[in-house]
Protein backbone atom coordinates (compact mmCIF):
# COMPACT_ATOMS: atom_id res chain seq x y z
CA UNK A 1 0.00 0.00 0.00
CA UNK A 2 1.47 3.75 -1.13
CA UNK A 3 0.65 6.45 0.60
CA UNK A 4 -0.28 7.59 -3.14
CA UNK A 5 -3.28 5.34 -3.23
CA UNK A 6 -4.64 7.39 -0.11
CA UNK A 7 -7.19 10.58 -1.26
CA UNK A 8 -7.00 13.55 0.76
CA UNK A 9 -10.55 14.06 -0.65
CA UNK A 10 -11.81 11.19 1.19
CA UNK A 11 -9.98 12.68 4.13
CA UNK A 12 -11.72 16.36 3.79
CA UNK A 13 -14.93 14.60 2.96
CA UNK A 14 -14.87 12.87 6.00
CA UNK A 15 -13.69 15.73 8.28
CA UNK A 16 -17.17 17.15 8.74
CA UNK A 17 -18.52 13.95 9.92
CA UNK A 18 -15.90 13.73 12.14
CA UNK A 19 -15.99 17.32 14.13
CA UNK A 20 -19.77 16.67 14.59
CA UNK A 21 -18.99 13.70 16.32
CA UNK A 22 -16.15 15.28 18.14
CA UNK A 23 -18.10 17.74 19.42
CA UNK A 24 -20.77 15.17 21.16
CA UNK A 25 -17.80 13.34 22.76
CA UNK A 26 -17.18 16.72 23.96
CA UNK A 27 -20.12 17.48 25.93
CA UNK A 28 -19.00 13.91 27.54
CA UNK A 29 -15.51 15.05 27.88
CA UNK A 30 -16.68 17.71 29.56
CA UNK A 31 -18.54 15.83 31.95
CA UNK A 32 -15.63 13.57 32.88
CA UNK A 33 -13.91 16.57 33.49
CA UNK A 34 -15.98 16.96 36.40
CA UNK A 35 -14.82 14.29 38.32
CA UNK A 36 -12.07 13.61 36.88
CA UNK A 37 -10.06 17.10 37.27
CA UNK A 38 -12.40 18.93 39.69
CA UNK A 39 -13.35 15.95 42.33
CA UNK A 40 -10.59 13.72 41.75
CA UNK A 41 -12.49 10.96 41.55
CA UNK A 42 -11.51 8.46 38.40
CA UNK A 43 -14.95 7.44 37.59
CA UNK A 44 -15.62 4.70 36.06
CA UNK A 45 -19.47 4.57 35.47
CA UNK A 46 -19.53 6.80 31.97
CA UNK A 47 -19.07 3.63 30.41
CA UNK A 48 -22.29 2.63 31.13
CA UNK A 49 -24.37 5.98 31.37
CA UNK A 50 -23.02 6.98 28.43
CA UNK A 51 -24.95 3.94 26.72
CA UNK A 52 -27.90 4.66 29.36
CA UNK A 53 -28.28 8.21 27.41
CA UNK A 54 -28.48 6.67 24.02
CA UNK A 55 -30.65 3.73 25.10
CA UNK A 56 -33.09 5.92 27.30
CA UNK A 57 -32.93 9.02 24.05
CA UNK A 58 -33.55 5.84 21.58
CA UNK A 59 -36.73 4.46 23.44
CA UNK A 60 -38.68 7.57 24.65
CA UNK A 61 -38.27 9.04 21.28
CA UNK A 62 -39.43 6.02 19.22
CA UNK A 63 -42.09 6.44 21.97
CA UNK A 64 -43.44 9.66 20.77
CA UNK A 65 -41.54 11.81 23.46
CA UNK A 66 -40.20 15.04 21.88
CA UNK A 67 -36.09 14.49 21.19
CA UNK A 68 -35.54 17.11 22.90
CA UNK A 69 -37.26 16.23 26.28
CA UNK A 70 -35.88 13.06 25.72
CA UNK A 71 -32.41 14.55 25.71
CA UNK A 72 -33.45 16.23 28.87
CA UNK A 73 -34.98 12.71 30.76
CA UNK A 74 -31.47 11.15 29.76
CA UNK A 75 -29.59 13.89 31.34
CA UNK A 76 -32.31 13.00 34.85
CA UNK A 77 -31.37 9.19 34.32
CA UNK A 78 -27.80 9.26 33.77
CA UNK A 79 -27.94 11.45 37.24
CA UNK A 80 -29.59 8.22 39.05
CA UNK A 81 -26.19 6.13 37.38
CA UNK A 82 -23.86 8.75 39.14
CA UNK A 83 -25.98 8.78 42.22
CA UNK A 84 -25.78 5.03 42.76
CA UNK A 85 -21.62 5.34 42.47
CA UNK A 86 -21.49 7.99 44.32
CA UNK A 87 -23.68 6.29 47.39
CA UNK A 88 -21.67 3.07 46.95
CA UNK A 89 -18.44 5.12 47.42
CA UNK A 90 -19.49 7.61 50.40
CA UNK A 91 -22.39 5.75 52.05
CA UNK A 92 -20.91 1.87 51.33
CA UNK A 93 -17.23 3.05 51.69
CA UNK A 94 -16.51 0.89 48.57
CA UNK A 95 -13.74 2.34 46.91
CA UNK A 96 -14.12 4.66 44.08
CA UNK A 97 -13.00 2.66 41.22
CA UNK A 98 -14.65 -0.30 42.30
CA UNK A 99 -17.87 1.84 42.98
CA UNK A 100 -17.24 3.31 39.27
CA UNK A 101 -17.44 -0.56 38.11
CA UNK A 102 -19.93 -2.17 40.14
CA UNK A 103 -22.13 0.74 38.50
CA UNK A 104 -21.07 0.21 35.21
CA UNK A 105 -21.42 -3.71 34.97
CA UNK A 106 -25.00 -3.18 36.58
CA UNK A 107 -25.70 -0.91 33.85
CA UNK A 108 -25.37 -3.36 31.33
CA UNK A 109 -28.57 -5.16 32.20
CA UNK A 110 -30.68 -2.15 32.99
CA UNK A 111 -29.68 -0.60 29.50
CA UNK A 112 -30.33 -4.08 27.92
CA UNK A 113 -34.01 -3.67 29.82
CA UNK A 114 -34.61 -0.02 28.84
CA UNK A 115 -34.07 -1.15 24.90
CA UNK A 116 -36.36 -3.94 25.70
CA UNK A 117 -34.14 -6.84 25.41
CA UNK A 118 -32.03 -6.12 22.30
CA UNK A 119 -28.53 -5.17 22.01
CA UNK A 120 -29.47 -2.07 19.57
CA UNK A 121 -32.73 0.18 18.73
CA UNK A 122 -32.96 2.09 15.93
CA UNK A 123 -34.28 5.70 15.83
CA UNK A 124 -34.81 6.84 12.38
CA UNK A 125 -34.50 10.45 11.14
CA UNK A 126 -36.85 10.01 8.32
CA UNK A 127 -39.97 9.22 11.38
CA UNK A 128 -38.65 11.18 14.10
CA UNK A 129 -37.74 14.55 14.58
CA UNK A 130 -34.01 14.50 15.64
CA UNK A 131 -31.74 17.20 17.72
CA UNK A 132 -28.67 15.66 15.61
CA UNK A 133 -28.42 13.66 12.85
CA UNK A 134 -25.36 12.14 10.78
CA UNK A 135 -27.63 13.08 7.39
CA UNK A 136 -27.13 16.70 8.37
CA UNK A 137 -23.65 17.64 9.43
CA UNK A 138 -23.62 20.74 9.39
CA UNK A 139 -26.20 21.47 11.04
CA UNK A 140 -25.10 18.71 13.60
CA UNK A 141 -22.16 20.72 13.80
CA UNK A 142 -24.53 23.88 15.00
CA UNK A 143 -26.96 22.27 17.03
CA UNK A 144 -24.08 20.30 18.80
CA UNK A 145 -21.97 23.42 18.79
CA UNK A 146 -24.76 25.63 20.53
CA UNK A 147 -25.65 22.64 23.29
CA UNK A 148 -21.83 22.41 24.10
CA UNK A 149 -21.56 25.98 24.50
CA UNK A 150 -24.32 26.61 26.96
CA UNK A 151 -23.68 23.32 28.63
CA UNK A 152 -19.93 25.15 29.11
CA UNK A 153 -21.63 28.23 29.85
CA UNK A 154 -24.00 26.70 32.48
CA UNK A 155 -21.11 24.93 34.40
CA UNK A 156 -18.86 28.30 34.49
CA UNK A 157 -21.54 29.47 36.37
CA UNK A 158 -22.04 26.95 38.45
CA UNK A 159 -18.52 26.05 39.41
CA UNK A 160 -18.15 29.93 40.25
CA UNK A 161 -21.03 29.45 43.19
CA UNK A 162 -20.71 28.54 46.72
CA UNK A 163 -21.76 24.74 46.13
CA UNK A 164 -19.03 24.62 43.41
CA UNK A 165 -16.27 26.23 45.35
CA UNK A 166 -17.20 23.56 47.77
CA UNK A 167 -17.19 21.11 45.45
CA UNK A 168 -13.37 22.47 44.28
CA UNK A 169 -12.47 22.52 47.74
CA UNK A 170 -13.13 18.73 48.32
CA UNK A 171 -11.46 17.63 45.13
CA UNK A 172 -8.41 19.19 45.96
CA UNK A 173 -8.57 18.97 49.89
CA UNK A 174 -11.37 17.05 51.60
CA UNK A 175 -9.60 17.73 55.14
CA UNK A 176 -9.57 21.83 54.06
CA UNK A 177 -12.90 21.37 52.83
CA UNK A 178 -14.47 19.42 56.03
CA UNK A 179 -12.78 21.95 58.72
CA UNK A 180 -14.65 24.41 56.33
CA UNK A 181 -17.83 22.82 57.23
CA UNK A 182 -18.34 21.43 53.35
CA UNK A 183 -20.52 17.95 53.38
CA UNK A 184 -17.53 16.36 51.40
CA UNK A 185 -19.54 12.83 51.11
CA UNK A 186 -22.59 15.16 49.81
CA UNK A 187 -20.39 16.82 47.62
CA UNK A 188 -18.89 13.81 45.68
CA UNK A 189 -22.62 12.42 45.12
CA UNK A 190 -23.91 15.41 43.52
CA UNK A 191 -20.69 16.05 41.69
CA UNK A 192 -21.11 11.87 40.05
CA UNK A 193 -24.71 12.58 39.34
CA UNK A 194 -24.19 16.24 37.47
CA UNK A 195 -21.26 14.09 35.69
CA UNK A 196 -22.88 11.10 34.67
CA UNK A 197 -25.91 13.01 33.64
CA UNK A 198 -23.87 15.02 31.38
CA UNK A 199 -22.21 12.07 29.73
CA UNK A 200 -26.40 10.20 29.27
CA UNK A 201 -26.88 13.42 27.17
CA UNK A 202 -23.97 12.98 25.27
CA UNK A 203 -24.95 9.43 24.84
CA UNK A 204 -28.32 10.59 23.76
CA UNK A 205 -26.87 12.82 21.05
CA UNK A 206 -24.39 10.34 19.72
CA UNK A 207 -27.61 7.69 19.16
CA UNK A 208 -30.26 10.08 18.09
CA UNK A 209 -26.96 11.41 15.26
CA UNK A 210 -25.69 7.79 14.44
CA UNK A 211 -30.00 6.58 14.22
CA UNK A 212 -29.39 4.04 16.92
CA UNK A 213 -28.43 3.19 20.16
CA UNK A 214 -26.10 0.19 20.72
CA UNK A 215 -25.05 -1.78 24.40
CA UNK A 216 -21.77 -1.61 23.17
CA UNK A 217 -21.78 2.40 22.13
CA UNK A 218 -20.57 3.54 25.70
CA UNK A 219 -17.59 0.84 25.96
CA UNK A 220 -14.12 2.50 26.33
CA UNK A 221 -15.82 5.70 26.78
CA UNK A 222 -14.11 6.87 29.63
CA UNK A 223 -10.62 6.24 27.77
CA UNK A 224 -11.92 8.73 25.11
CA UNK A 225 -13.37 11.24 27.60
CA UNK A 226 -9.72 11.05 29.20
CA UNK A 227 -8.26 11.60 25.88
CA UNK A 228 -10.47 14.43 25.28
CA UNK A 229 -9.57 16.17 28.38
CA UNK A 230 -5.92 15.63 28.38
CA UNK A 231 -5.09 16.39 24.76
CA UNK A 232 -7.35 19.69 25.29
CA UNK A 233 -5.79 20.72 28.40
CA UNK A 234 -2.11 20.39 26.90
CA UNK A 235 -3.15 22.34 24.12
CA UNK A 236 -4.74 25.09 26.10
CA UNK A 237 -1.63 25.01 27.96
CA UNK A 238 0.42 24.55 25.37
CA UNK A 239 -1.43 27.99 23.73
CA UNK A 240 -1.74 30.68 26.84
CA UNK A 241 0.37 29.42 29.70
CA UNK A 242 -1.35 29.73 32.92
CA UNK A 243 -3.26 32.46 31.64
CA UNK A 244 -5.51 29.21 30.59
CA UNK A 245 -8.45 30.49 32.87
CA UNK A 246 -11.61 27.84 34.49
CA UNK A 247 -13.59 28.88 30.97
CA UNK A 248 -10.38 28.05 28.89
CA UNK A 249 -10.18 24.75 30.41
CA UNK A 250 -13.58 23.88 29.77
CA UNK A 251 -13.42 24.84 25.96
CA UNK A 252 -10.11 23.50 25.29
CA UNK A 253 -11.91 19.75 27.07
CA UNK A 254 -14.35 19.75 24.69
CA UNK A 255 -12.04 20.82 21.30
CA UNK A 256 -10.03 17.97 23.02
CA UNK A 257 -12.80 16.08 22.17
CA UNK A 258 -13.64 17.30 18.49
CA UNK A 259 -9.27 16.99 18.20
CA UNK A 260 -9.83 13.21 19.25
CA UNK A 261 -12.06 12.80 16.57
CA UNK A 262 -10.31 14.40 13.52
CA UNK A 263 -7.36 12.23 14.67
CA UNK A 264 -9.63 9.00 14.64
CA UNK A 265 -10.90 10.39 11.19
CA UNK A 266 -7.01 10.59 10.41
CA UNK A 267 -5.87 7.06 11.21
CA UNK A 268 -8.91 5.27 9.87
CA UNK A 269 -7.92 7.45 6.49
CA UNK A 270 -4.54 5.79 6.81
CA UNK A 271 -6.28 2.81 6.44
CA UNK A 272 -5.85 1.76 10.13
CA UNK A 273 -8.05 -1.21 10.59
CA UNK A 274 -11.15 0.18 12.96
CA UNK A 275 -10.57 -3.18 15.09
CA UNK A 276 -7.68 -1.28 15.80
CA UNK A 277 -8.86 2.05 17.40
CA UNK A 278 -9.54 1.09 20.94
CA UNK A 279 -5.49 0.22 21.33
CA UNK A 280 -4.48 3.23 19.44
CA UNK A 281 -6.47 5.54 21.82
CA UNK A 282 -5.13 3.26 24.81
CA UNK A 283 -2.01 3.94 23.57
CA UNK A 284 -2.75 8.26 23.19
CA UNK A 285 -3.88 8.49 26.29
CA UNK A 286 -1.51 6.32 28.16
CA UNK A 287 1.26 8.80 26.30
CA UNK A 288 -0.44 11.87 27.48
CA UNK A 289 -0.34 11.12 31.04
CA UNK A 290 3.04 9.80 30.92
CA UNK A 291 4.57 13.14 29.60
CA UNK A 292 4.06 15.20 32.46
CA UNK A 293 5.18 12.67 34.92
CA UNK A 294 8.16 11.96 32.92
CA UNK A 295 9.10 15.98 32.08
CA UNK A 296 8.72 16.10 35.95
CA UNK A 297 11.35 13.25 36.99
CA UNK A 298 13.48 14.43 33.73
CA UNK A 299 13.92 17.51 35.57
CA UNK A 300 14.57 16.09 39.34
CA UNK A 301 16.45 12.83 38.49
CA UNK A 302 18.66 11.11 41.21
CA UNK A 303 20.84 10.59 37.88
CA UNK A 304 21.15 14.37 36.91
CA UNK A 305 21.79 15.18 40.98
CA UNK A 306 24.91 12.43 40.14
CA UNK A 307 25.81 14.22 37.10
CA UNK A 308 25.50 17.79 38.84
CA UNK A 309 27.38 16.08 42.39
CA UNK A 310 30.56 14.96 40.37
CA UNK A 311 30.91 18.37 38.60
CA UNK B 1 -17.63 31.52 88.60
CA UNK B 2 -20.47 28.55 89.12
CA UNK B 3 -22.61 30.51 86.62
CA UNK B 4 -20.40 31.97 84.33
CA UNK B 5 -20.93 30.12 80.95
CA UNK B 6 -18.46 27.95 79.98
CA UNK B 7 -16.83 28.19 75.86
CA UNK B 8 -16.02 24.16 76.37
CA UNK B 9 -16.75 21.76 78.27
CA UNK B 10 -14.99 18.24 78.07
CA UNK B 11 -17.16 16.09 80.53
CA UNK B 12 -14.29 12.35 80.92
CA UNK B 13 -13.75 12.04 77.07
CA UNK B 14 -12.77 8.32 76.36
CA UNK B 15 -10.85 7.21 72.57
CA UNK B 16 -9.62 4.32 71.61
CA UNK B 17 -8.11 3.41 69.05
CA UNK B 18 -8.37 -0.13 66.91
CA UNK B 19 -10.38 -1.76 69.79
CA UNK B 20 -10.21 -5.01 70.12
CA UNK B 21 -7.04 -5.65 67.99
CA UNK B 22 -3.83 -6.71 68.20
CA UNK B 23 -3.27 -3.01 67.62
CA UNK B 24 -5.50 -1.47 70.13
CA UNK B 25 -4.26 1.79 71.74
CA UNK B 26 -5.95 3.47 74.41
CA UNK B 27 -5.39 7.28 73.44
CA UNK B 28 -8.04 9.02 75.84
CA UNK B 29 -8.72 8.17 79.41
CA UNK B 30 -11.24 10.55 80.24
CA UNK B 31 -10.07 14.03 79.66
CA UNK B 32 -12.41 17.02 81.33
CA UNK B 33 -11.53 20.25 80.47
CA UNK B 34 -13.04 23.55 80.73
CA UNK B 35 -12.46 26.57 79.17
CA UNK B 36 -13.93 29.62 80.16
CA UNK B 37 -14.59 32.07 77.29
CA UNK B 38 -11.35 34.01 76.37
CA UNK B 39 -9.21 31.47 77.65
CA UNK B 40 -6.15 30.56 75.65
CA UNK B 41 -4.46 27.31 77.34
CA UNK B 42 -1.63 26.06 75.60
CA UNK B 43 -1.36 22.01 75.69
CA UNK B 44 1.87 20.20 76.27
CA UNK B 45 3.38 16.43 76.60
CA UNK B 46 5.54 13.83 75.03
CA UNK B 47 4.90 12.04 72.26
CA UNK B 48 1.49 9.88 72.02
CA UNK B 49 0.23 11.90 74.90
CA UNK B 50 -3.32 12.86 73.46
CA UNK B 51 -2.53 16.15 72.63
CA UNK B 52 -3.84 15.92 69.47
CA UNK B 53 -6.07 13.09 69.73
CA UNK B 54 -7.63 15.52 72.43
CA UNK B 55 -7.96 18.51 69.42
CA UNK B 56 -9.36 16.20 67.25
CA UNK B 57 -12.10 14.37 68.96
CA UNK B 58 -13.32 18.48 69.59
CA UNK B 59 -12.79 18.91 65.88
CA UNK B 60 -15.33 15.78 65.48
CA UNK B 61 -12.63 13.70 63.09
CA UNK B 62 -14.19 10.72 64.49
CA UNK B 63 -16.55 9.79 67.31
CA UNK B 64 -15.66 9.47 70.83
CA UNK B 65 -16.21 6.10 72.85
CA UNK B 66 -17.24 7.68 76.01
CA UNK B 67 -18.03 11.48 77.60
CA UNK B 68 -19.44 14.37 76.44
CA UNK B 69 -18.23 17.55 74.19
CA UNK B 70 -20.14 21.02 74.99
CA UNK B 71 -19.20 24.19 73.32
CA UNK B 72 -20.93 27.47 74.54
CA UNK B 73 -24.04 25.41 76.25
CA UNK B 74 -24.37 23.44 72.92
CA UNK B 75 -23.66 19.59 72.88
CA UNK B 76 -21.80 18.72 69.87
CA UNK B 77 -20.57 14.89 70.71
CA UNK B 78 -22.89 13.73 68.20
CA UNK B 79 -22.58 15.84 65.40
CA UNK B 80 -20.15 15.07 61.95
CA UNK B 81 -16.92 17.08 61.60
CA UNK B 82 -18.21 19.06 58.69
CA UNK B 83 -21.01 20.49 61.45
CA UNK B 84 -18.87 21.17 64.25
CA UNK B 85 -17.01 23.31 61.58
CA UNK B 86 -19.72 26.01 62.16
CA UNK B 87 -17.88 26.54 65.63
CA UNK B 88 -14.46 25.70 65.27
CA UNK B 89 -11.41 27.43 63.67
CA UNK B 90 -8.61 25.07 63.38
CA UNK B 91 -5.02 25.44 62.21
CA UNK B 92 -2.92 22.21 61.65
CA UNK B 93 0.31 20.93 61.86
CA UNK B 94 1.10 20.55 57.95
CA UNK B 95 0.72 23.53 56.09
CA UNK B 96 -0.63 21.95 52.96
CA UNK B 97 -3.52 20.59 54.97
CA UNK B 98 -5.36 23.81 56.24
CA UNK B 99 -6.12 25.49 51.94
CA UNK B 100 -6.74 23.97 49.02
CA UNK B 101 -3.62 24.60 46.91
CA UNK B 102 -5.21 24.50 43.52
CA UNK B 103 -7.43 27.24 44.39
CA UNK B 104 -6.67 30.85 44.61
CA UNK B 105 -5.82 32.84 47.70
CA UNK B 106 -9.34 35.09 47.61
CA UNK B 107 -11.34 31.77 47.06
CA UNK B 108 -9.96 30.26 49.69
CA UNK B 109 -10.90 33.16 52.17
CA UNK B 110 -14.50 32.90 50.95
CA UNK B 111 -14.77 29.46 51.62
CA UNK B 112 -13.81 29.95 55.17
CA UNK B 113 -16.02 32.75 55.05
CA UNK B 114 -19.14 30.40 54.72
CA UNK B 115 -17.93 28.23 57.29
CA UNK B 116 -20.97 27.25 59.04
CA UNK B 117 -23.24 28.83 56.39
CA UNK B 118 -25.98 26.88 54.29
CA UNK B 119 -24.08 26.75 50.69
CA UNK B 120 -26.57 27.54 47.92
CA UNK B 121 -26.24 28.87 43.86
CA UNK B 122 -25.06 32.28 45.54
CA UNK B 123 -21.50 33.59 44.14
CA UNK B 124 -18.19 31.73 45.96
CA UNK B 125 -17.20 34.90 46.03
CA UNK B 126 -18.37 39.12 45.50
CA UNK B 127 -16.64 42.09 44.64
CA UNK B 128 -17.50 43.50 47.93
CA UNK B 129 -15.49 40.70 49.87
CA UNK B 130 -12.60 40.97 47.90
CA UNK B 131 -11.85 44.57 49.07
CA UNK B 132 -12.39 43.33 52.60
CA UNK B 133 -10.11 40.55 52.29
CA UNK B 134 -8.02 42.44 50.74
CA UNK B 135 -7.31 44.59 54.13
CA UNK B 136 -7.63 41.40 56.36
CA UNK B 137 -4.66 40.24 54.32
CA UNK B 138 -2.55 43.37 54.75
CA UNK B 139 -2.84 42.95 58.35
CA UNK B 140 -0.39 39.60 57.95
CA UNK B 141 1.99 41.93 56.34
CA UNK B 142 3.33 39.19 54.04
CA UNK B 143 2.02 40.92 50.55
CA UNK B 144 -0.40 38.26 49.91
CA UNK B 145 -2.91 41.20 49.61
CA UNK B 146 -1.50 41.66 46.19
CA UNK B 147 -1.77 38.18 44.99
CA UNK B 148 -5.41 37.61 45.69
CA UNK B 149 -5.53 35.80 42.71
CA UNK B 150 -2.80 33.31 42.86
CA UNK B 151 -3.58 29.54 43.67
CA UNK B 152 -2.32 28.81 47.09
CA UNK B 153 0.11 26.25 45.81
CA UNK B 154 2.87 28.84 45.33
CA UNK B 155 3.04 29.73 48.76
CA UNK B 156 5.76 29.28 51.17
CA UNK B 157 4.36 26.78 54.54
CA UNK B 158 4.89 29.63 56.47
CA UNK B 159 2.07 32.12 53.87
CA UNK B 160 0.12 29.07 53.45
CA UNK B 161 -0.23 28.60 57.72
CA UNK B 162 -0.81 32.39 58.12
CA UNK B 163 -3.53 32.59 55.69
CA UNK B 164 -4.90 29.48 57.10
CA UNK B 165 -4.83 31.33 60.96
CA UNK B 166 -6.48 34.08 59.05
CA UNK B 167 -9.11 31.52 57.55
CA UNK B 168 -9.73 30.14 60.93
CA UNK B 169 -10.53 33.56 62.57
CA UNK B 170 -12.24 35.03 59.31
CA UNK B 171 -15.34 34.27 60.88
CA UNK B 172 -15.30 34.41 64.87
CA UNK B 173 -14.94 30.80 66.08
CA UNK B 174 -16.27 30.41 69.22
CA UNK B 175 -13.28 27.44 69.90
CA UNK B 176 -9.75 28.17 67.72
CA UNK B 177 -7.74 24.76 67.66
CA UNK B 178 -3.84 25.15 67.03
CA UNK B 179 -2.42 22.01 66.18
CA UNK B 180 1.10 22.45 66.68
CA UNK B 181 0.90 24.49 63.74
CA UNK B 182 4.29 26.02 64.07
CA UNK B 183 5.81 23.06 64.07
CA UNK B 184 6.73 22.66 60.50
CA UNK B 185 8.02 25.79 59.72
CA UNK B 186 11.69 27.38 60.49
CA UNK B 187 12.27 29.16 64.06
CA UNK B 188 12.10 32.80 62.17
CA UNK B 189 8.32 31.67 60.28
CA UNK B 190 7.34 30.30 63.62
CA UNK B 191 7.71 33.12 66.06
CA UNK B 192 5.93 35.22 63.28
CA UNK B 193 2.74 32.74 62.96
CA UNK B 194 2.95 32.61 66.86
CA UNK B 195 3.00 36.24 66.82
CA UNK B 196 0.31 36.68 64.67
CA UNK B 197 -1.68 34.17 66.87
CA UNK B 198 -1.35 36.01 70.06
CA UNK B 199 -2.22 39.26 68.10
CA UNK B 200 -5.54 37.77 66.66
CA UNK B 201 -6.57 36.16 69.91
CA UNK B 202 -6.50 38.91 71.59
CA UNK B 203 -8.00 41.57 69.48
CA UNK B 204 -10.83 38.96 68.99
CA UNK B 205 -11.00 37.71 72.51
CA UNK B 206 -10.84 34.42 70.97
CA UNK B 207 -11.15 31.31 73.06
CA UNK B 208 -7.77 28.93 72.38
CA UNK B 209 -6.45 25.67 72.30
CA UNK B 210 -2.69 25.06 71.22
CA UNK B 211 -0.42 22.33 71.34
CA UNK B 212 2.95 22.50 71.03
CA UNK B 213 6.05 20.87 71.36
CA UNK B 214 8.39 23.90 72.49
CA UNK B 215 8.06 24.53 76.65
CA UNK B 216 8.83 28.24 76.63
CA UNK B 217 6.34 28.98 73.46
CA UNK B 218 3.57 27.15 76.28
CA UNK B 219 4.84 28.90 79.11
CA UNK B 220 4.88 32.75 77.17
CA UNK B 221 1.35 32.10 75.35
CA UNK B 222 -2.05 32.16 76.89
CA UNK B 223 -3.35 32.28 80.11
CA UNK B 224 -3.40 28.36 80.88
CA UNK B 225 -1.83 25.48 80.60
CA UNK B 226 -2.43 22.02 80.35
CA UNK B 227 0.30 18.89 80.44
CA UNK B 228 -0.83 15.43 78.94
CA UNK B 229 0.79 11.88 79.70
CA UNK B 230 -0.83 8.93 78.01
CA UNK B 231 -4.24 10.12 77.54
CA UNK B 232 -4.65 12.08 80.96
CA UNK B 233 -4.52 15.72 82.06
CA UNK B 234 -1.86 15.72 84.15
CA UNK B 235 -1.00 19.07 85.33
CA UNK B 236 -3.11 22.23 84.96
CA UNK B 237 -1.69 25.59 86.07
CA UNK B 238 -3.21 29.25 85.14
CA UNK B 239 -2.96 32.73 85.58
CA UNK B 240 -0.09 34.70 88.33
CA UNK B 241 1.23 31.08 88.33
CA UNK B 242 1.65 30.44 84.95
CA UNK B 243 2.98 33.81 84.46
CA UNK B 244 6.12 32.98 86.49
CA UNK B 245 6.72 29.24 85.45
CA UNK B 246 10.28 28.07 84.28
CA UNK B 247 10.76 25.51 81.76
CA UNK B 248 12.76 23.36 84.20
CA UNK B 249 9.75 23.66 86.46
CA UNK B 250 7.60 22.36 83.49
CA UNK B 251 10.63 19.08 82.60
CA UNK B 252 10.37 18.61 86.20
CA UNK B 253 6.55 18.04 86.30
CA UNK B 254 7.53 15.98 83.24
CA UNK B 255 10.03 13.71 84.61
CA UNK B 256 7.73 13.51 87.33
CA UNK B 257 4.48 12.56 85.91
CA UNK B 258 6.11 10.22 83.55
CA UNK B 259 8.53 7.99 85.88
CA UNK B 260 11.64 9.57 84.12
CA UNK B 261 10.70 8.23 80.75
CA UNK B 262 10.07 12.07 79.54
CA UNK B 263 14.42 12.89 80.28
CA UNK B 264 14.94 11.63 76.74
CA UNK B 265 13.02 14.19 75.18
CA UNK B 266 14.70 16.66 77.12
CA UNK B 267 16.82 18.11 74.16
CA UNK B 268 13.84 18.45 72.15
CA UNK B 269 12.15 20.40 74.28
CA UNK B 270 13.98 22.63 76.04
Amino acid sequence: MSLLALSPLRLFAAMPGNIAQGIIWGIMAVGVYMTFRLLNFADLTVDGSFTTGGATAVMLITGGVPAWAALLLAFLVGMVTGLATGLLHTKLGIPEILAGILTQIALYSINLRIMGGKANQVVSVDKYHLVVTMRKIPLAILSGGIICFAIICIMYWFFGTEIGSGIRATGCNPNMAKAQGINVGSMKVLTLALSNGLVALAGGLLAQYQGFADINMGRGSIVVGLAAVIIGETLGEAIFGRRLNFMGHLLFVAIGGVIYYIVIGFVLWLKMPANDLKLFTAIVVAIFLAVPYLQAKSRNSFAKAAKKGAE
Amino acid sequence: MANAPLMLELNHIRKTFNKGTINEKPALLGVTLKLNPGDFCTVIGGNGAGKSTCLNAIAGVWPVDGGSIIVDGENITGLPEYKRAEFLGRVFQDPMNGTAATMQIDENLALAARRGNRRGLGWGITKQEHEIYHEQLKTLELGLEDRMTQKVGLLSGGQRQALTLLMATLKKPKLLLLDEHTAALDPKTAEKVLHLTDEIVKRDSLTALMVTHNMRDAIRMGNRLIMMNEGRIVYEVSGEEKKHLQVSDLLEKFSDVSHGQFANDRMMLA
